[in-house]
Order: structure tokens, then C-alpha cells, then sequence
């Protein structure tokens, strides 16, 4: 992976070779009345500068909990974290409050799937997105109100002189997301994170702001984060991809390896259970059984194997006994017992079949 | 993997006793319901003390459609533009403002409790969230049962046996008859409410956005046995949902909505092959598939979709539509069947696109930022 374009002045103080990012072996736990939530076990995974990556899994599987852990803002008093999280050679696990502060908004900043809990219905759009701005840079209000101006027509709001003293109310719902953008890109972040920026739109207005995100990106050069359960949201803006499953990554590569050849019988699961606009209608769609597991109780070895179709497929019972490593080659590999002519085999025979182009 | 997977805990054997003929059998393609001209107005108030009416949301506008025994009508289109309005008009929990609803030829357009009472069985409705849709304090059992305790039904064997065998049609265990809601997850909930809706033995099912709140490999468990009840039972459906992927999955035929009005409608190929409306171009084009490698025509619109209280006039998408002319604004286009359309495929649209769904020479962006950073 090279890094794309770097903008002047924001070269790494850290040698070419450490990535941006670099999150190895993260645990987050939190206390419940019921026991003890495992939400991330044992996460690792690399961002680097310019570069998108996906984090897709379904409802539950510790994607938010990841991200929120990055940015620091857990409540300590129920969480516990454990694991390296070094941002541009910045370590931020157990790093004091005042430190993270600075960095959010500023250098990391986020965009999350409700903007109207986001955003504070008390002030106008334009004060909430200059405020950081000012917090950060010094910036006078004068100042301020005009790069939150600047920030508004980047995005797309028509009329940012005016639109700049509306209430988020006063907005729609493809407006207020435009609004959460300009808000988390105006401190020209280098690391931004989206949790399902576009979940709550509309197909044409989540069109109109995944390709604005991956443009502006293009511009900046801000790495993202971007989780989704979408895997066509995932083609259309990300360059790497980790799927979760139980707080773990199953599987990693790049967005064409996992769309087009993926190993990890889950990412198998999810594949071909979702319908294509370019597949045949007569292809039924084949679910994953069961649903996915509680993580106050995960279960032992693989924690995939109560769901999985081809644990029998592996000697003895090493799915249910052993967790299965992620073993990495370039970026590339999956966390599975099966071997690795075994996957592409199933792959190749069983899997792909099913997720053919109409004829 | 073959049959479709059902719950987590009772083992998936594919359990279908009391199925009726298969579709084959039957007669197929004779219209159940008859939609013409269908509105639905919602009064918007104002003032303090006496409320006088300022203006009306047009929820839905003059809608026409049919829907054949046996078939399922997908209903398309975004958020607000009166899909699940539509919906409760035709399982009458909503009264038309205007137009004609007939079922099996009846007019039920404005039936009261009575003379719908032998219908009420026959048309069910499945909602969008498994969570709100259910009584929380009742057990499985009397949910199912209810609209058979309702509709004065007795079931040869009794009630409850009947609910045994929804149970186990749906993909549930029967031994669960006396639990409450609460115990199950969102997929099994969602299976609760397709047994409930099948009580009766419907012949349509109006089924709002069934799998939208349930994880993606949920959804399919659902999808695969709405499937089995249409093609084995041959229940007719009109599926609501913003999904277009899963409703040309499950759709024989489709209509796509826009502001309250149906801007096309033909089969499966017609909408997702050779669609004619630049907004039915536009909502495909947005949809995101799973592959690195599509192809397709890359349109982006500008801004959200207006609001139904005071819609554009004439065609209610020339504010966001590139081919927007002079005559756009002054005369609402009919939907039609165009030149060189198949039979059946209706198009409402002055100058309507190439039959294609292939990429441009040149994208369709609209969007001012979009086109900003792009043309830079
Ligand atoms: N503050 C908390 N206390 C206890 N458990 C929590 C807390 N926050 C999250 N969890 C649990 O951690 C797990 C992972 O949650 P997370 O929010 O990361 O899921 P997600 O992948 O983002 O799912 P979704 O797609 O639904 O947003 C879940 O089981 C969740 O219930
Ligand atoms: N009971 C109601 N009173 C007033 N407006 C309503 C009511 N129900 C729906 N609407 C409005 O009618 C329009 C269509 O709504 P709906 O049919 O729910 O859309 P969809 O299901 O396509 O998202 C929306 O603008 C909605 O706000
Ligand atoms: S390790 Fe075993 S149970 Fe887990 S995904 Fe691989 S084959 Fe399935
Ligand atoms: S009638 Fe005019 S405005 Fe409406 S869709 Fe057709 S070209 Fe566009
Ligand atoms: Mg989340
Ligand atoms: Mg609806």
C-alpha cells in the first residue's frame, strides 16, 4: 500500500514504514449486571494515510465499540481496554483525557449514523462547526463563521451565507449528514472515522455523500475508517476491508479480495445471502443459520463454528475447541482452520456459483 | 445449505404440512386487487383553538395498479413517498381520500367493518419492525391466534394445533408455543408475524418493509420463506421496501414511487433492464452493489426529495431531473406505456431515457459539490 497524496506539511514524524495507524491486539470489556461483555477480542489491524478502511459486520459484532476506543471515549468506570492503539506514533491507549481531547476533532475527527443526536439543536449548524475550528486553530469569530461558510459549500448546502445561522431542525436529513461532515472535516483531520455515516438515508441523497466523502478524501487525504453492515457501500468507497464477527476480524484484504474472493466461511455467509441487482433471480439466496452469538458468552474455538457449514470439513473438533489465528500474508488472510486449498476449493465450487453475474 | 435456515435452536428440518396446491396448479394472472386513481390526502392543521386546515400532505396521489393471485408487486421507491400509505390503503387501515380499491372484483373502497369482515381474513399485512409489531405480554400462541379468536375461526383439531403447525411452517419450534416475545431475536420475531399474518390462510399479503430491520443474513432467512408461501401457497404480495436488490429478487412485477405518485411499473426486466423514467435511472444507479467491477450509469441527483405538502407541478420530479423542460412544469406526464416498451410497462415521463442501464460517456452529476470537486 503507498500512500496516496499527502498534503504539504503533514509528513509523518515517524519513519516511512510504521503506518498511521496501527491497532494490535485490543480488548474492550465491559462490566454488566450479567457478566462481562468480551464487545473487541483481540483486534488488530493498520490504517495508512489516504487510504479507506472498511469495518463491516453485523449488528453487535463490536464495530462501534472499536471506534470508540480509538477515539478514547469509553466510560472508564465500566470498560476496560487493553492493546496498543498508536496514532501517527502517538500511543492513546491509557493516554490522559486532556491529550485525546486535543486530538478529537482536530486531528481525529467523527461522523456518526444520527446526526440529529449529533448535533446539539441548541445552537445554529454554523456556530457548532466553527467552534472546534476557533477551539483548535485560534481562529477569530470572524474568521471562524467564514470557514464554517466555506465548509458548508464544500459539502453541498445551497446558500451557506444563510444556511450558516439554521438550526439543525431547520435542515433535512441529507442536509444535517452534509452538516456532520463539514463539522468533522473542518479541522482538516487526518484520521476520520464514519459509523454508518449514510445507514439512515436515502439511496439517492447516500449516493450523492459516500461519493462526496471518497472525493473530498481524494483532496485531503484524511484516512477513514468506515463501518458498515453494507457490502455495496463497501465496493464503492473502501480500499481495505476487515470483517467482524464477535468482536473479532475474521477476515482481511483488500475491497476486491474479500467482494470477489473471499476465504472465511462467514464472509462466505454474507455474500450469498445478500441479493444482486446483477444476478440471476433464480439463484436463491442461502442465509447463514442461527443468529449471531451473545458475547457475555462467546462461544469456545471458532466462535463462528455454531453457525458455520464446513466445520465438518476440518479434522476432529478443532473448530469448537481451538480459535482459529488470523494468519497475514500482504494485508491478506482469514482466521480459519480449514486449510488453504480447502478454501479455495469450497470457494471456487460451492460458493461462487451462487454469486454469479445473470447469464 | 440448501433449505433455507431456519431458527437457531430448533433444527431446520423444512417442515411444510397443510400446504395448499402448488401456484402451477392453479389458475394464475386473474387480478385480486384492482388500485385506480387512489389518494390519499393528510389534512395539515394550524391555529390554536380552532384548528382550520392550512394544506395537505399528498401522501399518496392518484395511484393505479393491479395485483394478480399468485404474484408479487414490489413497491419502490425512498423514504416518504407513500409506499406504506399505499399499503394501509389497500388493507383498508386507512380510508381513501379518492379513487377505487377492489378485491376479487368488490369494491371495497370504502366497506364498512362488516361488509369487509369476510375480506379482513383474506388480505393480511406483515410490518417493518418485529419489535413494535408484537404484544409484549402475550405468548406466541394467543398471538397467532388471535385472528382466527377474532374472525370466530376453529381450525379442525383446535387452535392451538393450528398454531403448532404455523410454528413449524414459519421455521419455529411448536414447543415454543407458550413464550413471549421478548425471547426471541428480530429474525424470529419477524417469522412470528408472517405465522400470524398466514392464520387465516390469506391470499394476499401486504408486506411493509419485512426484512429492513433485521441483519443481513437475517434478512435472507426471511426473504427464502416469504419466497416458499408465495410460490407453494401461492399467496400474492405486494412487497414494500426501499431495498431494490431484494425487491427484484422477490418481485415478478414492480412499481417505482416518487412523491406519491407511481412514475413506472412494468415486470422484473422491464424496471431493472430497460427502465425509462430518469428517476427509476437514477434510484439503480444509487443502489450500491457488492462488486468492485460495476459498471453500470453513474447518476447523482442534487438534494433530498421535496416535500408532499406543496409537490412541484407537473411532473413532481423535474426539481431534481436533468431533462427537465418547459413542458415538464405545466403538464403532469401519464403514465403510459411508451414506444418500444413491452406490454405492461407504464412510464410517466415526457422524454423519457434509452431503455438501458449501461454507463454514460458522461456522468449524470447534479450535485453542486459533487460537480465542484469532480470538474476540478
Ligand atoms: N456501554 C456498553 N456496555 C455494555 N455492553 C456494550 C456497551 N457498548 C456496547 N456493548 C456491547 O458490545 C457489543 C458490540 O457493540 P457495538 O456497538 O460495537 O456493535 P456494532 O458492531 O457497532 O453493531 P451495530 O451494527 O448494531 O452498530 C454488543 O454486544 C453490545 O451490546
Ligand atoms: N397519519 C399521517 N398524517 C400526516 N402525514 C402522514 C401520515 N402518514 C404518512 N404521512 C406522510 O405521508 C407521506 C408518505 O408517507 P409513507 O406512506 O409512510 O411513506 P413511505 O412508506 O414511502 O416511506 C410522508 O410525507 C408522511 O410524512
Ligand atoms: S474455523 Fe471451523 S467453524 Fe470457524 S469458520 Fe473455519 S471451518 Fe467454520
Ligand atoms: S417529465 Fe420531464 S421532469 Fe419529469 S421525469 Fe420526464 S423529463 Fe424529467
Ligand atoms: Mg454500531
Ligand atoms: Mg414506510
Amino acid at each position: 500500500m503507498t500512500t496516496l497524496t499527502q498534503p504539504e506539511g503533514q509528513a509523518s514524524p515517524q519513519d516511512a514504514g510504521a503506518p498511521f495507524l496501527s491497532v494490535r491486539d485490543l480488548y474492550v470489556q465491559f462490566a454488566t449486571e450479567d457478566g462481562t461483555v468480551k464487545a473487541v477480542d483481540g483486534l488488530s489491524f493498520d490504517l495508512e494515510r489516504g487510504k479507506t478502511l472498511g469495518i463491516v459486520g453485523e449488528s453487535g459484532s463490536g464495530k462501534s465499540v472499536t471506534n470508540l476506543a480509538v477515539l478514547g471515549l469509553h466510560n472508564p468506570r465500566n470498560t476496560t481496554i487493553s492493546g496498543e492503539i498508536m496514532l501517527d506514533g502517538q500511543e492513546l491507549t491509557g493516554a490522559p483525557n486532556r491529550t485525546l481531547e486535543k486530538l478529537r476533532g482536530n486531528k481525529m475527527a467523527m461522523i456518526f449514523q444520527d446526526s440529529l443526536t449529533a448535533l446539539s439543536p441548541y445552537y445554529t449548524v454554523g456556530r457548532q462547526i466553527a467552534e472546534p475550528f476557533r477551539k483548535h486553530t485560534g481562529a477569530s469569530k470572524k474568521e471562524a463563521r467564514d470557514r464554517a461558510i466555506e465548509m458548508l459549500r464544500k459539502v453541498g448546502i445551497p446558500q451557506p451565507q444563510t444556511r450558516v445561522d439554521d438550526f439543525p431542525h431547520q435542515f433535512s436529513g441529507g442536509m444535517r449528514q452534509r452538516a456532520m461532515i463539514a463539522l468533522a472535516l473542518v479541522c482538516d483531520p487526518e484520521l476520520l472515522i464514519a459509523d454508518e455515516p449514510t445507514t439512515a438515508l436515502d439511496v439517492t441523497v447516500q449516493a450523492q455523500i459516500l461519493d462526496l466523502l471518497r472525493d473530498l478524501q481524494q483532496e485531503t487525504g484524511t484516512a477513514i475508517i468506515f463501518i458498515t453492515h453494507d457490502l455495496g457501500v463497501v465496493a464503492n468507497v473502501c480500499d481495505d476491508v476487515l470483517v467482524m464477527y464477535a468482536g473479532r476480524c475474521v477476515e482481511r484484504g483488500s475491497v476486491r479480495e474479500i467482494l470477489k474472493t473471499p476465504q472465511h466461511p462467514y464472509a462466505w455467509g454474507l455474500l450469498s445471502s445478500i441479493p444482486r441487482l446483477s444476478a440471476s433471480v433464480d439463484v436463491p439466496l442461502q442465509p447463514i443459520k442461527g443468529t449471531p452469538p451473545s458475547l457475555l458468552n462467546p462461544p469456545s474455538g471458532c466462535p463462528f463454528h455454531p453457525r458455520c457449514a464446513f466445520r465438518d470439513e476440518v479434522d476432529g473438533t478443532l473448530c469448537q475447541d481451538e480459535r482459529p489465528p488470523l494468519v497475514l500474508d500482504h494485508g491478506r488472510g482469514s482466521a480459519c482452520h480449514l486449510a488453504a486449498e480447502q478454501k479455495q476449493s469450497i470457494f471456487a465450487e460451492r460458493i461462487q456459483p451462487l454469486l454469479g453475474r445473470a447469464g | 445449505m440448501s433449505e433455507p435456515t431456519l431458527s437457531g435452536e430448533h433444527s431446520p428440518e423444512p417442515a411444510k404440512p397443510n400446504l395448499a396446491k402448488p401456484a402451477a396448479e392453479r389458475p394464475a394472472g386473474e387480478p385480486l386487487l384492482e388500485v385506480s386513481g387512489v389518494t390519499k390526502h393528510f389534512p395539515v392543521l394550524d391555529g390554536f383553538l380552532f384548528k382550520r386546515q392550512v394544506g395537505a400532505v399528498q401522501a399518496v396521489d392518484g395511484v393505479d395498479f393491479d395485483v394478480r393471485a399468485g404474484e408479487s408487486l414490489g413497491l419502490v421507491g425512498e423514504s416518504g413517498c407513500g409506499k406504506s400509505t399505499t399499503g394501509r390503503l389497500v388493507t383498508r387501515l386507512l380510508e381513501p381520500t379518492a379513487g377505487r380499491i377492489s378485491y376479487r372484483g368488490q369494491d371495497i373502497t370504502h366497506a364498512n367493518r362488516k361488509e369487509l369482515a369476510p375480506i379482513r381474513s383474506e388480505i393480511q399485512m406483515i410490518f417493518q419492525d418485529p419489535y413494535a409489531s408484537l404484544n409484549p405480554r402475550q405468548t406466541v400462541g394467543s398471538i397467532i391466534s388471535g385472528p382466527m379468536e377474532i374472525n370466530g375461526i376453529n381450525p379442525p383439531g383446535g387452535r392451538e394445533k393450528r398454531v403448532r403447525e404455523l410454528l413449524e411452517i414459519v421455521g419455529l419450534n411448536p414447543e415454543h408455543y407458550n413464550r413471549f416475545p421478548h425471547e426471541f431475536s428480530g429474525g424470529q420475531r419477524q417469522r412470528i408475524g408472517v405465522a400470524r399474518a398466514l392464520a387465516l390462510e390469506p391470499k394476499l399479503i401486504v408486506a411493509d418493509e419485512p426484512v429492513s430491520a433485521l441483519d443481513v443474513s437475517i434478512q435472507a432467512q426471511v426473504v427464502n420463506l416469504l419466497q416458499d408461501l408465495q410460490r407453494e401457497m401461492g399467496i400474492a404480495f405486494l412487497f414494500i421496501a426501499h431495498d431494490l436488490a431484494i425487491v427484484r429478487h422477490f418481485s415478478q412485477r414492480v412499481a417505482v414511487m416518487y412523491l406519491g405518485k407511481i412514475v413506472e411499473i412494468g415486470d422484473r426486466a422491464d424496471i431493472y433492464e430497460g427502465p425509462r423514467h430518469p428517476y427509476t435511472h437514477a434510484l439503480l444507479s444509487a443502489a450500491p452493489e457488492a462488486d468492485p467491477d460495476d459498471d453500470r450509469e453513474r447518476i447523482r441527483l442534487a438534494g433530498d426529495v421535496p416535500s408532499p405538502i406543496n409537490p412541484p407541478s407537473g411532473c413532481r420530479f423535474r426539481t431534481r431531473c436533468w431533462k427537465a423542460r418547459e413542458k415538464c412544469a405545466d403538464v403532469e406526464p401519464p403514465l403510459v406505456r411508451l414506444h418500444g416498451n413491452g406490454e405492461g410497462h407504464l412510464t410517466a415521463c415526457h422524454f423519457p431515457e434509452e431503455p438501458t442501464t449501461a454507463g454514460r460517456e458522461q456522468d449524470v452529476i447534479l450535485d453542486p459539490a459533487l460537480a465542484a470537486i469532480e470538474e476540478a
